[in-house]
């Protein structure tokens, strides 16, 4: 990486790297103890450790001179590479969780590998460090190619992605250390959170330089999704993450929102993590390399106007769909449904318009695994969109709520749609990145694909059963006006389903796997950082 | 409008307002009027804040995670109230930062768990579920046996006043004293700590040994506390139900 700067980029990096050991240390110096203590400390070995790198090829020859002629590919690579190595240590914890539902005797008797700990490292891990840098790399080349321009500055994309990777590793060893906002899907401690914005605005910031940059009049619908990803993202993690540290020289923090204020925030933010992190951005994705792989131009440009605005002003709203039958305001709740159904138009046109797209191509499906994986990741966004605007619905939430359900929900669409959109455009960019036509092992894409798809079902329909199973045994009376079953007992008839939801875990997580693995070998013998794997820029307009 | 929108194309930072516009409306009407909610929900009479000692067992809850399998919210469905109890007020939780209210459960609700099981039940089953619940799932917390680091409740009550919990100065000065007195019926600072949070506070050897504060004291001297902090929810239904 440090070969494709320049002297004075070079510098820069120094001097960055240099702030980022003082933070750390100042961190370290102020806690004495604990898990700011400690994470200050990781500041500060990153921090030396880039120094003393950066400062050590300050006389290493420059960069060619025709570099500003190429895309910026190498982080793109770089986050390709740390996604996937959170996808196997995030799944890997999540399979290592659900067997303990299973076999809880298996826990160790360490604090650090009890369960209430590691449900947090995996949901971080999966969102923030499989899903994020997905979403930053992928973001880095749509944005080049769609713009036909290289990344504004070399500097800040390394900043991003080193930073944000930076606030993962924070985030899910402070849960293991016991610090936790306990907000879910923000459970970062302050600090961390603050972090997490300054990097946010250097992504911003470069977002919309490059794009000041293009030689495209129009910017392309991949890049609304991305922007309004960045945006919406950061002003969910603001405002949610207010917080009051008890010392600026200690871990915990109260947020500032209470009861049921907080829990309104909390879900505004819970769902539009959903919304804005798991789809928007992910759609952007599909957006750009669905068309790429297929060959074919986005069935209609109208459909994809309505289903961004739709998505954009709809979501928001549909937090209080957690909150039904709750302390919450009735109306509060009533709004939350209306517009949780009224979602469902916006996300199948989107949906639709990826599948319609795919008409002309389909013996394409049927041959190219890769293309596959994005035909099946429209195909669960559809379903799990269609499940989530039902699962709103106050009467069929009385039952689902606090259920398995919303967990086999979530997971289709983190598995089904998320996961598989990430895998069909790291199968098409990974090639691209080693300068080759294809994988280096193409006969494991299709291994890949059919673990995942086994994976996905298993799980989806085993927490389908045992959600709607727990729901009913719980709401249950007998002839006398008594509830017909304890609560264990519907804990007991759990055991079958959480076997098979492990089960489902291990195929998906071995999939994921074989794909690192692929991944690897393609990747393995190219030389980067001389220019040889960028590409050059597009010279002539798209249309 | 289709040529509105092909003119806004060109305009990055059209997209950029035009996403913040759209995106802020949902969130604006749905959570600005509930800051008026303080003055239309009262706080009841007898609600009392949480002890400095179950404000260190809500922490130990928290880094544990517990609140990822039981949810402390009860709806008003006949069968939660019939298998928990009175269903959850908004005034309970209105001192909570952040309310637990949960979003899953793995194990049952525990809005209403103060004096549901003895102290003794509690220890036992938090160092070996299965030792209690033979088919039970919950993971065990034999570390919760060590002693708890109290030096800084005070500091975290001053922060919880400054966000409007009602810590008031008496009870900011004698937090560390008070989280090891209730923990030790016969000291001299248990009658102190009924003084500053009232008769329906437990005092009691959580853990049975009172010459020891542990994180065991504090959880279970929670665990107790769940539901406790105020009587309206019992006295809504006795009104609803006569």
């Amino acid at each position: 990486m440090i070969r494709s700067l320049t002297i004075a980029e070079r510098q820069t990096g120094l001097f960055i790297a240099i702030i980022l050991s003082v933070i750390g240390l100042t961190m370290a110096a102020a806690a004495r103890q604990g898990p700011m203590a400690v994470h200050g400390t990781m500041a500060l070995i990153l921090g030396l450790f880039l120094a003393i790198a950066l400062a050590g090829a300050l006389d290493k020859p420059s960069p060619r001179a025709d570099r500003e002629q190429n895309y910026y590919d190498e982080p793109t690579r770089f986050g390709i590479v740390m996604t996937l190595i959170w996808a196997v240590i995030a799944m890997g914890v999540g399979v290592w969780v659900a067997a303990l539902l299973y076999w809880p005797e298996a826990t160790p008797p360490w604090p650090a590998t009890s369960f209430g700990r590691l449900r947090p490292f995996h949901t971080t891990g999966v969102i923030f460090g499989f899903g994020g840098n997905a979403l930053i790399a992928t973001s880095f080349h749509v944005l080049q190619r769609t713009s036909r321009a290289r990344l504004a500055d070399s500097v800040s994309p390394w900043v991003v992605l080193i930073g944000f990777n930076l606030f993962c590793v924070w985030a899910v060893t402070g849960y293991l250390m016991g610090s936790t906002q306990s907000k879910e899907y923000a459970e970062a401690e302050w600090y961390a959170d603050l972090w997490l914005v300054v990097i946010w605005v250097v992504y911003f910031a470069l977002y919309m330089r490059t794009l000041a940059r293009r030689k495209e009049p129009h910017i392309y619908v991949a890049n609304w999704y991305y922007l309004a990803f960045i945006l919406v993202v950061a002003m969910l993690h603001i405002v949610n993450n207010l917080a009051l540290p008890v010392s600026f020289a200690g871990t915990k923090s109260f947020t500032i929102w209470a009861g049921v204020q907080d829990a309104m925030v909390q879900w505004w933010y819970g769902h539009n993590a959903v919304a804005f992190f798991l789809t928007a951005g992910f759609l952007g994705m599909l957006y750009y390399f669905l068309p790429v792989r297929s060959g074919r131009p986005i069935w209609s440009y109208r459909l994809s106007i309505v289903s961004f605005w739709g998505i954009v002003f709809f979501y928001i709203w549909v937090g209080s769909h957690h909150l039904h039958y709750t302390a919450l305001p009735y109306w509060v709740q009533t709004l939350g449904m209306t517009f949780s159904v009224m979602l469902l138009v916006p996300s199948w046109a989107s949906a639709g318009n990826a599948i319609a797209t795919l008409n002309g191509a389909w013996h394409k499906v049927r041959d190219d695994a890769t293309l596959r994986f994005m035909f099946v990741a429209a195909v669960f966004y559809g379903l799990s969109t269609f499940e989530g605007s039902f699962l709103a619905i106050r009467p069929v939430n009385s039952l689902s709520h606090y259920t398995d359900w919303t967990v086999g929900h979530v997971h289709s669409g983190t598995l089904g749609w998320v996961a598989m959109i990430v895998f069909g455009a790291i199968y098409t960019l990974v090639p691209q990145l080693s300068g080759r036509e294809d994988m280096a092992w193409p006969r494991a894409v299709e291994w890949h694909f059919w673990l995942a798809v086994a994976g996905t079902f298993i799980y989806v329909v085993a927490m389908w059963n045992a959600g709607i199973t727990q729901g009913l045994m719980w709401r249950t009376y007998d002839a006398n006006g008594a509830l017909s079953y304890s609560f264990l007992q519907s804990v007991q008839a759990m055991a079958p389903y959480y076997l098979l939801r492990a089960i489902g875990g291990v195929l998906f997580l071995s999939g994921a796997i074989l794909c690192a693995l692929n991944t690897r070998a393609t990747l393995k013998g190219v030389r980067f950082g001389v220019g040889t794997a960028d590409r050059p820029l597009v010279s002539q307009p798209a249309e | 409008m289709l040529r509105l929108h092909y003119n806004l194309e060109k305009l990055s930072m059209g997209l950029v307002v035009g996403i913040i516009v759209a995106a802020s409306i949902g969130g604006a009407v749905e959570i600005a009027p509930l800051f008026t909610i303080d003055q239309t929900v009262e706080i009841p009479d007898d609600m009392r804040p949480l002890t400095p000692l179950e404000l260190a067992g809500r922490e130990v809850f928290i880094r544990e995670g517990c609140y990822a399998c039981h949810s402390q919210m009860v709806r008003h469905l006949a069968d939660e109230i019939d298998r928990y109890g009175p269903y959850s007020l908004a005034s309970e939780s209105a001192w909570d930062h952040p309310m637990l209210w949960g979003s899953k459960r793995t194990g049952p609700d525990l809005a209403r768990l103060g004096g549901k099981y003895s102290d003794a039940w509690h220890v036992a089953h938090l160092i070996d579920p299965r030792a209690v619940v033979p088919t039970s799932i919950m993971p065990a917390y034999p570390w919760l046996e060590r002693s708890l680091d109290a030096s800084d409740i005070g500091a975290q009550m001053g922060t919880l006043a400054r966000l409007g919990v009602p810590y008031d100065d008496a009870r900011l000065a004698n937090a560390a004293a008070d989280a090891l007195a209730q923990s030790s019926p016969d000291s001299d600072g248990a009658a102190g700590v009924a003084e500053r949070y009232g008769d329906n506070v437990a005092i009691r050897a959580f853990d049975g040994d009172p010459s020891r504060l542990t994180e065991m004291d504090a959880l279970v001297a929670y665990l107790q506390s769940l539901g406790t902090q105020t009587r309206l929810p019992y006295a809504i239904m006795s009104e609803e139900q006569p």
